[in-house]
């Protein structure tokens, strides 16, 4: 259960996010979406804690996230931001082994081992495994990265931005792993996106937000109309459907 | 086995060249003496060698593990307590020490020291949190020229205040005056790596970034501050007793990490080790050169460093971030021989 409440950010004279309150439903895949500067990665940075809010705040499974223990938060809420030092010379695995640092404080148990193989295996990291993360190409580290939010084996896994940097071919495997981590391992994602047909094809709900604020939130369906969108980018769209899903052409 | 096989090799090279170590020097010491029960030459070895290798090993791993750590919670494989304004730091604190208190003994000065390296690193790694550096480059120069304005202080309270003859022995590294009774401050590195090697994955960790650190539930800013804390009491431990030795801090943990990578709980020993044999060998040449005279290990170091630095340099530039691997990958047999291929 994530419920947030009114969240208020400012940085300096500039309201950055400006009272948004929305529910996040569990066991779905969230996209957040919106122009440049419209608050997604602030609003993710605070229900992720990394991020305080002026006022407002996030309630998580009933408590208020601030009152959580990092250590027990870190059990139950994953974030992967974009700002990793990809400087250190770490292998795959022992980035991987990262992701229980939460559970057994650097020394692994059997247990953790099992889970890390198989956070390895899920992501077919088993060739690299040795391999240094500064060596790899940006969409092997990507999915080393995620292989260590799986080893954390959160109930909510939150994405900022995963695709950026990454070519179709990546950003588009990157996005069924993200399916995948909804529909088989049952985790709530959410995500913030920049491309919208991404969120429209591969999440259950969008959140899109306009100068701080929530535009619109709701199912893919409802939010991917035409005027909605073109709203909300001050672009104009066409919504074709395609597999069953609204996907979006702007020009 | 194979993940050892550095480590071993490290620890058997560096037990060869202790006892070596030992058995060098002006006065008459041999096997056949100190068994004998030659008192002469068992004292020899009680109260000028033996402390003098114990030193050398201690300066060594509490130089290259500071490094280590610093390079590590810094992002930056350019920082180290000679570039990270630690050394010049705790040589300010020393001269306080001596301005103030002047009957001052070794560890009412070691306090000093270790209160200056402390604040001092802090406040160097306070001020590159603050600008944040587009080239990784600039962090160690900001640095070095911190350091510089600490020392210039120093020179200058020194000169002002005529305290420049007693304050060179803390200038210059040298382990000539170790004796027994004056050295053992030294051995406070031995519980200080110990606790680095403890945190060793809360260092990684708060390495990889603010928000990475938060997000597996650790307390940044406590593990940075406790991180730089032990580096700089490594450090000013060290200074303290033998003086100021550059280059070893930085070199030695850059050197493991281009065969064995960035993960401490793997590089700390090897590290430790490693620095334990860099200044140990140093200090051998130092002695034998111009025997029956010494030069001072700063000498030396500094020679055998810019060297090995350049030549990092080098091979920075010209092969980017690449590892050497150690025949681990991809290699299946049981080839013993550390072979440089580049992976």
């Amino acid at each position: 259960m994530m419920k947030i409440n009114n969240l208020i950010k400012k940085y300096g004279e500039k309201t950055v996010v400006n009272d948004v309150s929305f529910e996040i439903p569990k066991g779905k895949v969230i996209s957040m979406i919106g122009p440049n500067g419209a608050g997604k990665s602030t609003v993710m940075g605070m229900i992720s804690r990394l991020i305080e809010p002026n006022t407002g705040h996030v309630e998580f499974h009933g408590q208020k996230l601030h009152h959580w223990k990092s250590k027990e938060l870190s059990k139950k809420l994953a974030i992967l931001t974009q700002s990793n030092n990809i400087q250190m010379k770490l292998t795959v695995r022992e980035l991987v082994t990262f992701g229980r640092f939460p559970y057994c404080g650097g020394r692994t148990t059997k247990e953790d081992e099992q889970i890390i193989d198989k956070a390895i295996a899920y992501m077919e990291l088993n060739e690299f495994e040795n391999r240094f993360i500064d060596e790899l190409s940006g969409g092997q580290r990507q999915r080393a990265y995620i292989a260590m939010v799986i080893a954390q084996d959160t109930e909510y896994v939150l994405l900022d931005e995963p695709t950026n940097n990454l070519d179709i071919y990546h950003a588009t495997n990157l996005m069924k792993t993200v399916r995948k981590l909804c529909d088989e391992l049952g985790k709530t994602v959410i995500l913030v996106l920049h491309e919208i047909n991404y969120a429209a094809f591969y999440s259950d709900y969008i959140c899109a937000f306009v100068n701080g604020k929530i535009a619109k939130f709701g199912t893919v369906e409802e939010i991917m109309t035409k005027e909605t969108l073109s709203d909300i980018y001050k672009v104009d769209f066409e919504i074709m459907n395609i597999h069953g899903k609204p996907l979006s052409i702007y020009y | 086995m194979r993940k050892h096989i550095s480590t071993i090799i490290l620890f058997v090279l560096l037990l060869i060249a202790s006892l070596t170590s030992l058995f060098l020097g002006v006065l008459e010491m041999n096997v056949s003496g100190l068994i004998s029960g030659n008192l002469e030459q068992i004292e020899t070895l009680l109260i000028s060698r033996l402390p003098r290798l114990l030193a050398i090993l201690c300066t060594g791993i509490g130089l290259s593990v500071a490094g280590l750590i610093m390079q590590q919670l810094c992002m930056n494989k350019f920082v180290s307590p000679s570039t990270g304004a630690t050394i010049s730091s705790a040589q300010f604190g020393i001269l306080i020490a001596l301005l103030f208190m002047p009957n001052s003994t070794l560890w009412s000065r070691a306090f000093f020291a270790f209160v200056a390296a402390i604040l001092g690193t802090w406040l160097f790694v306070w001020f590159i949190q603050k600008i944040t550096f587009k080239e990784a480059v600039m962090v160690p120069l900001v640095g070095i020229m911190f350091g510089n304005v600490i020392g210039g202080i120093t020179s200058f309270l020194s000169y002002k205040y005529e305290m420049t003859q007693a304050l060179s022995t803390w200038l210059v590294g040298s382990f000539s005056t170790i004796l027994r009774g004056q050295y053992e401050l030294v051995y406070l590195t031995v519980p200080l790596v110990i606790i680095a090697f403890i945190f060793a994955n809360h260092f990684n960790i708060v390495g990889m970034g603010k928000d990475f650190s938060q997000n597996l539930g650790i307390s940044y800013n406590t593990v940075l501050f406790m991180g730089l804390t032990i580096a700089a009491v490594l450090t000013a431990s060290v200074v303290v007793v033998v003086g100021a030795i550059s280059y070893i801090g930085l070199i030695v943990p850059n050197l493991i990490a281009m065969f064995k990578g960035d993960k401490i709980q793997g590089t700390l020993i090897d590290t430790a080790l490693f620095g334990a044999l860099f200044v140990l060998v140093c200090d051998m040449v130092g002695r034998t050169v111009i025997a029956p005279y010494e030069l001072p290990i700063e000498l030396i170091v500094g020679i055998l460093g810019s060297i090995l630095f350049i030549g990092l340099l080098f091979y920075r530039l010209k092969n980017g971030r690449k590892s050497i691997s150690l025949g681990a990958n991809n290699t299946t047999c049981c080839n013993c021989t550390p072979k440089l291929e580049e992976n």
